[in-house]
Parts: C-alpha cells; sequence; structure tokens
C-alpha cells in the first residue's frame, strides 16, 4: 500500500494503465492513508469513498478497453471546497453553504473527470479563500503534515497538505492573492498559479474574480504541468476565459535553463524576509546560475504598494460577489427573522465568519458613494502601474526570481488576531495577481524547524512554459525533496 | 493621517454590506476599516495623474455570444438547494 502513495500522479497512471495496478488499488490506499492520517491533520470537509470507488471502476473499466489513455488516468484527486462539485457538498469552508450540493460541476473538475481522475473528496480552506493559515474555515483548522503545531498555510491549506500527507495524489486550489503558491511552499509540494484567464473559472465560487485562478498542487513539476495541460481550456461560460493554442505545457519539461535571464528583485530579498528563507532561496539561484541561467539583481518598483492595492480591490470584488448569499436560493437561513431584509441580515451575519465580514466590509466602503474615486479607483491605477513595472521588468528577463512568503508556516493560533501583519505576508504573491501574471512555487529547502520554504518564479502573461522548463530543471539539481518520515 | 470611523459610517457600511451587528461587532469594526484605510492611505503617495485605471489586464472587452438556451431545464434538482420552496417558487418570508 505505502509503496503506491509514493508514486508520483503520472508514475501512478503510468503503472494503472500498464495493469501492474488499478485505478481502485489507488483509490483504497488513498483512503487507508487518509484514516491513519485524517484525525490529526483535517485536511479535508468532505469524503466520498463510496462515489469515488465507483468511478474508479468505471474508469478502471475504460482504461481496459483503451478508451482512457491520458497521463492522469485513474489518479485519485482532491478538489478545493470553493469549486462546485454536481451532487457533492461544496461549502467553501462556510456555515452559510454548510447545506449547499451544487446541481453542476466547475469546468476544471470536468476536465480532470474527462482526463480519468477520481475525485474523493473537497478540501480545506479558509472560508471563501479568505486567510493566509485556513484558520478561518468554519470547519476547523488545518495541520501541516510537517509539524502538527504549524499551519499549512491558505487559503489552499486543505490541499495542500493533502497532497504533502498523501492523502491524494494531486490537488486542485485555487489562487486569488497566493493562495495555491503559499500553502505549497509551506507544505513542501509544487503549486501553480497559470496567467488569468488560462482555466476556465465557470463553477469556482468566486472571490475577487478579476484575481481568481484555478490551478494544481502537485508532488513534483511533472504532475504539474501534466495537471496544468488537463485543465486549461477556453470555456465560453467564463467571459475573462483565452483562447490559448500553447496549453501542451508537458513540452516545457525540459532540463536546461541555458542563456535564460533571471531577475531577482532587490525589494523581496530586503527588510521582513527570514533570513533562513532568503538564505536557501538565493542557494537555489545558484544552483540555476551554475546551470546556465543569468542571474542578475534589479529594482522592481511599486513592491509595497501591491498590498493596499490589492486588498482594496479584492474587498470591493468581494462585497459585490458575495452579495448572493441571503438565505434565498441555496444555503444557510436563519430561523429569527420575520421579515425579508432582516432575514438577508440575520443570514448573512450569522452566516459568515469574522474575516469575510472584515472583508466584505471594507470593499463596501471603498465602493461606495463618496469613497469610490479616493479608493477603488486609485487602486485600479495603482494596478496599472504595477501592470506596467512588471511589463518592463519582463522587457529584460525571462522570468523573475524570488521567494514565496517571507517565512516559514506559522504556529497555529498565531495569525488571526492581527489582520494587517497577515496580510504583510502575502507580499511576494499578490502583484502576480493583480497583474494576471503565472507564478510557481517549488520546495527549494528547510529551515531550521524542519519546516519547508519555497521558490517562487514570477513569469510574463503566457510563459508558463518558461516556468515549468526552469522549475523542472531546478528540480532536477535539487534532487530528492520530502519529508523523512514519511 | 489616521482614519476615524464613525458610528453613523459603519451604520451606512452595515446596510450597504447586509449585516447585522451587534455593539461589540461595530467597535471591531470600526477599529478594523480604520486600521485598513491608514495602511491603504499610502496609495496617496503615488502620482496617478493620468493613469488609466486598470480593471482588467488583458484588451478583453465585452464578449458577446448567441441568446440562445444550451442547458436543460434544471429548476428542479435547484430548487432542492432552497431553504424553502411552494410550487416551484422559491419561498421567503413576507416583504413589509
Amino acid at each position: 500500500m505505502n509503496d503506491i502513495l509514493k508514486l508520483t500522479a503520472v508514475e501512478l497512471s503510468t503503472k494503472i494503465k500498464a495493469g501492474e495496478l488499478t485505478a481502485v488499488d489507488a483509490v483504497e490506499a488513498v483512503f487507508a492513508q487518509i484514516a491513519e492520517k485524517e484525525e490529526d491533520l483535517h485536511c479535508y470537509v468532505t469524503l466520498d469513498k463510496e462515489g469515488a470507488l465507483a468511478q474508479a471502476k468505471e474508469v478502471q473499466e475504460r482504461i481496459e478497453k483503451g478508451e482512457l489513455t491520458g497521463p492522469l488516468a485513474g489518479v485519485p484527486v482532491a478538489i478545493k471546497d470553493n469549486m462546485c462539485t454536481e451532487g457533492m457538498l461544496t461549502t467553501c469552508s462556510s456555515k452559510i453553504l454548510g447545506n449547499f450540493i451544487p446541481t453542476y460541476s466547475s469546468e476544471a473538475v470536468l476536465n480532470l473527470q474527462k482526463a480519468g481522475a477520481v475525485v474523493i473528496g473537497k478540501t480545506n480552506m479558509d472560508e471563501f479563500a479568505m486567510g493566509s493559515t485556513t484558520e478561518t474555515s468554519a470547519y476547523g483548522a488545518t495541520k501541516n503534515p510537517w509539524n502538527t503545531e504549524h499551519v499549512p498555510g491558505g487559503s489552499s491549506g486543505g490541499s495542500a497538505a493533502a497532497v504533502a500527507a498523501d492523502e491524494c495524489f494531486f490537488a486542485l486550489g485555487s489562487d486569488t492573492g497566493g493562495s495555491i503558491r503559499q500553502p505549497a511552499s509551506y507544505c513542501g509540494v509544487v503549486g501553480m498559479k497559470p496567467t488569468y484567464g488560462t482555466v476556465s473559472r465557470y463553477g469556482l465560487i468566486a472571490y475577487g474574480s478579476s484575481l481568481d485562478q484555478i490551478g494544481p498542487l502537485a508532488k513534483d513539476v511533472t504532475d504539474c504541468a501534466t495537471i496544468l495541460e488537463a485543465i486549461a481550456s477556453y470555456d465560453e461560460k467564463d467571459s475573462t476565459s483565452q483562447k490559448r493554442e500553447d496549453t501542451d505545457f508537458t513540452k516545457a519539461l525540459v532540463n536546461d535553463v541555458k542563456g535564460m535571464r533571471i531577475g531577482i528583485p532587490k525589494d523581496y530579498f530586503s527588510e521582513g524576509l527570514d533570513p533562513e528563507v532568503k538564505e536557501k532561496v538565493l542557494a537555489a539561484a545558484n544552483l540555476l546560475k551554475e546551470k546556465g541561467a543569468i542571474i542578475e539583481e534589479f529594482d522592481l518598483a511599486l513592491v509595497k504598494y501591491a498590498i493596499p492595492t490589492y486588498y482594496t480591490i479584492a474587498d470591493a470584488e468581494a462585497s459585490s460577489n458575495l452579495e448572493r448569499f441571503d438565505g434565498v436560493k441555496y444555503g444557510y437561513r436563519t430561523e429569527s427573522a420575520e421579515e425579508l431584509h432582516a432575514m438577508y441580515k440575520q443570514t448573512r451575519s450569522e452566516g459568515f465568519g469574522a474575516e469575510v465580514k472584515r472583508r466584505i466590509m471594507l470593499g463596501s466602503f471603498v465602493l461606495s458613494s463618496g469613497y469610490y474615486d479616493a479608493y477603488y479607483l486609485k487602486a485600479l491605477k495603482v494596478k496599472a502601474l504595477i501592470k506596467k513595472a512588471f511589463d518592463e521588468a519582463f522587457a529584460k528577463y525571462d522570468m523573475i526570481l524570488g521567494p514565496v512568503a517571507p517565512t516559514t508556516a506559522p504556529k497555529l493560533g498565531q495569525s488571526l488576531s492581527d489582520p494587517i501583519k497577515m496580510y504583510l505576508g502575502d507580499i511576494y504573491t499578490i502583484s502576480v495577481n493583480l497583474a494576471g501574471l503565472p507564478g510557481i512555487s517549488v520546495p527549494c529547502g528547510t529551515d531550521a524547524q524542519g519546516l519547508p520554504i519555497g521558490l517562487q518564479l514570477i513569469g510574463d502573461c503566457f510563459a508558463e512554459k518558461k516556468l515549468i522548463q526552469a522549475a523542472y530543471t531546478y528540480e532536477q539539481a535539487r534532487g530528492k525533496f520530502g519529508r523523512e518520515d514519511a | 493621517m489616521a482614519n476615524v470611523i464613525s458610528d453613523e459610517t459603519i451604520e451606512y457600511v452595515g446596510i450597504l454590506a447586509k449585516l447585522a451587528l451587534s455593539d461589540e461587532e461595530k467597535e471591531q469594526a470600526k477599529k478594523d476599516m480604520a486600521d485598513m484605510l491608514d495602511y491603504i492611505d499610502q496609495l496617496g503617495e503615488l502620482d496617478t495623474e493620468g493613469v488609466e485605471p486598470m480593471s482588467h489586464i488583458f484588451d478583453t472587452c465585452n464578449v458577446f455570444r448567441e441568446d440562445v438556451v444550451t442547458n436543460g431545464d434544471d429548476s428542479e434538482n435547484m430548487l432542492k438547494n432552497a431553504p424553502e420552496e411552494k410550487d416551484g417558487m422559491y419561498l421567503v418570508p413576507r416583504t413589509f
């Protein structure tokens, strides 16, 4: 059993197609691991063993008939609980959606199912993806598999922890300000946020629509590229979906960075960065240099303005997107209200947690008459300047290299009391969302406590292949990475 | 300059956000919002005169499609998620 769990998604599918294992074996192995680990880690909100076994049986038959031949056929996958799954509870880790069973599946999930992946359950997250630790979930915190006294990061913390703990072979997450890359970094797995518009947002419960992107959390770069290739698609149902011809991302799994120009923003390595994180990330840069990349420091403008810009825009969009949760069509409804307007207000007040309310209120304020120009419009103008700063950087460099987060995973219970301090942890990830860029997080070492550190590579829009190639080359040079006890 | 959020402002925000806040939540919200606005006020340091606000990173404008129904009638299933329903409709408390 244990041997199965050590396989990557692509290796597993290869063995299944070769007849050495079955898709049912894989589901059984994953649920045995879940039975052992889940009580300590709490990666999932919902698990569906029966459904997974039924899917696996069907997939196995189709593999045997030769109908399913792709690289993810037969592989068990976990889905972040903000993506709709037909007939399976989808809560966004919120009380307000505690009983919501979607009548359709999100496009990304359908794409995976077409590829023969087997959905086993829904992973825990910060409520409505608002948070950096998975502690704002209405269903309890997820623990970091590397050290259960620490958070897994967030908001896709359940997905990252499930991959790290072998409670699935890969997972989908969503990234609005770092919510794939940061938990990937904290849990020592690979996570990628694609260019905005690459993966359909249809069926993804919206937080900040102009920033949200779905992406993979995986055991290695090969799996990551393979998953992204499977989920990327043009979708008429998402008006921001981009028509791309270059989604054959696995073609970029090439061990070569000779002549690649990589820029290191000085501001990403100044005040506030943990010295151990700095050391390991710079060591990774050095390794790429040894492999032939050209590494250069430069000044990326406006770094400190990304956080206030992001929280203005994201909260504004959230306040609008979350208006739909009103106790009428789905989800929780208060029992205490006798007239409609009071029902709306009571339902929302009882159904949303503190961080969600905080963001909805700030968002409502910055969009309100009299403050719209000073806050919301100002933030959209600064966003344009930030985008321009990246455009200038990518005129000189193929990619930008930096840390994912200023520190390794904090201890549980230490982050929520000071929201602004928590938001500051997003400094290296959120500008990527503002500018719609792709970014990948790859493990590059551990700190003295034994907690993983992530290396981030950021590319220009549509330059995923460059990132995958550099990340793959780094991974090959770095060698094996994982927990000693695992 | 430090922002101070008045009782009136937090009442107004409560109406916009459709949230019923307890007195304790209101005090906390006043503090949190003031802190956040102080932080956001940093953006005032930047000269954005003449900068076009960027709502979408690509040049995509409106994306149109033919107004043709492609999905089936799923109302029965959708109503299963409703807190209350009656005769194929959503049922809500009295409106006035």
